[in-house]
């Protein structure tokens, strides 16, 4: 009778434990979501990728639709080839377009998937063909300084 | 004056070499008990009554604490958070740092001093009794009867304590941040998914919380077994068991952390 209620409680201990690290690899880490349902690739260029990292969300109209797989660097046009993993159920017309885009101000950064009208979709490793770099803050303020002086020197 | 001086240096050296040989005594001792697991294995229940002692009873005192440094992790992580304006980040900085740290070693502490004084005490007062010398006259390897099991309940149940403290942990956070405060639940959860990563994060956590396991256990039982077979010998050295593995912990986290998020 001892003996049983002790190994009750240690079988709730060891169950209890494995149950708290399902819990933390489930509901806190990142084995579910997209990923484990079925996804087809796709590839983009850019010119700059900024912060963008693997794993990072493609996202269309604010919805999720799939994760970036892999950043390669192409040293032939020294531009960078993001592959993208987009959920099965979602298709796109062959005219979509692909932007890095910054959730917030100092948020991760995230890809933005645009449809175009085109009427025949993307297919599983097809290339997007229009797409926008991450902005760069210090290019972005060195244009605005460069057209702030050009503009004070055409008023003298 | 010269004599004093002398005395005194002898007496640094003389410690020196002791500590040296403890650690060399230390590590023999070890190394004869994974030896001599093979009864723990033969004879699972040995390592079951232990699990009992060491894990089961220590359960209390980590979820409680774990539920705890949640609470507080949500209150602090808020209050921080909310002047850069990101709040909803919350989840991601309750559950990195208790998976990747607070976890596994506040869990370690608290094993330290909760199971791993007992277990000095018992072994140190079941030294001081004869009873491990009369297990030697029964031709029972004391090591094998008593020691080894004590271990292997120690390395086993320290990562399960570690990760229920940090599942409590985060239902700590949860419980203040999104409950209390009212932190958008959609996002303290997502941006927590999408932070922490399975191998990196909680694996990582999990690696450290048996090497600390290992660490106290083997402190622990070392202490207890080398310990002088009096009253003050048993006091002294259950005292030294919380301070060694402490400093172990600390030490040991440190090295592991240089190692593991080297790349990062």
């Amino acid at each position: 009778m001892q003996r049983s209620t002790l190994d009750l409680w240690v079988g709730l201990f060891v169950v209890g434990g494995i149950g708290a690290l399902l819990v933390l690899a489930m509901k806190v880490g990142n084995m579910s979501g997209i990923g484990v349902s079925e996804s087809y690739p796709l590839v983009a260029q850019f010119d700059n990728i900024g912060g963008l990292k693997p794993r990072a969300p493609v996202k269309s109209a604010g919805v999720v639709v799939g994760r970036v797989a892999a950043i390669q660097f192409d040293n032939e046009k020294f531009i960078a080839r993001v592959t993208l993993n987009i959920d099965k159920h979602y298709t796109f017309p062959k005219d979509s377009s692909a932007s890095i885009l910054t959730s917030g101000l100092l948020g991760e950064q995230y890809i933005g998937l645009e449809g175009g009208g085109d009427t025949v979709n993307l297919n599983p490793g097809d290339r997007i063909r229009q797409t926008q770099s991450a902005v760069v803050l210090e290019k972005l303020i060195g244009q605005f300084l460069y057209s702030k002086a050009a503009e004070g020197g055409d008023k003298k | 004056m010269a004599i004093h001086k002398g005395l005194s240096l002898r007496g640094i050296g003389a410690k020196a070499i002791d500590s040296v040989l403890r650690l060399g005594y230390a590590a023999r001792f070890i190394a004869r008990t994974a030896a001599s697991s093979g009864t723990s294995l033969r004879r699972p229940r040995l390592v079951i009554r232990e699990l009992y002692f060491t894990g089961v009873l220590s359960l209390i005192i980590i979820l409680v604490s774990g539920l705890f440094v949640g609470m507080v992790l949500g209150f602090q992580g808020y209050h921080t958070l909310q002047t850069y304006g990101s709040e909803s980040a919350l989840g991601v900085l309750v559950a990195l740092s208790l998976v990747r740290e607070l976890g596994p070693v506040v869990a370690a502490l608290l094993f330290a001093s909760r199971a791993g004084s007992a277990m000095t005490a018992e072994i140190g007062l079941m030294k001081a009794t004869e009873q491990l010398s009369a297990m030697e006259m029964m031709a029972v390897d004391p090591i094998a009867r008593v020691v080894a099991p004590r271990f292997w309940a120690g390395v086993i149940s320290m990562p399960l304590l570690a990760a229920m403290f940090s599942a409590m942990g985060i239902f700590g956070g949860y419980l203040v941040g999104v409950v209390l405060i009212g932190v958008d639940e959609g996002s303290f959860w997502s941006q927590m998914q999408s932070a922490v990563d399975f191998r990196e994060d909680i694996m990582n956590g999990v690696i450290k919380s048996v090497v600390f396991g290992f660490a106290v256990t083997w402190i622990s039982l070392f202490e207890g077994y080398d310990a002088p077979p009096t009253a003050e010998g048993v006091s002294g050295a259950t005292t030294r068991t919380v301070v060694t593995s402490s400093l172990a912990i600390l030490a040991l986290d440190f090295l592991l952390t240089a190692f593991m998020f080297r790349g990062v």
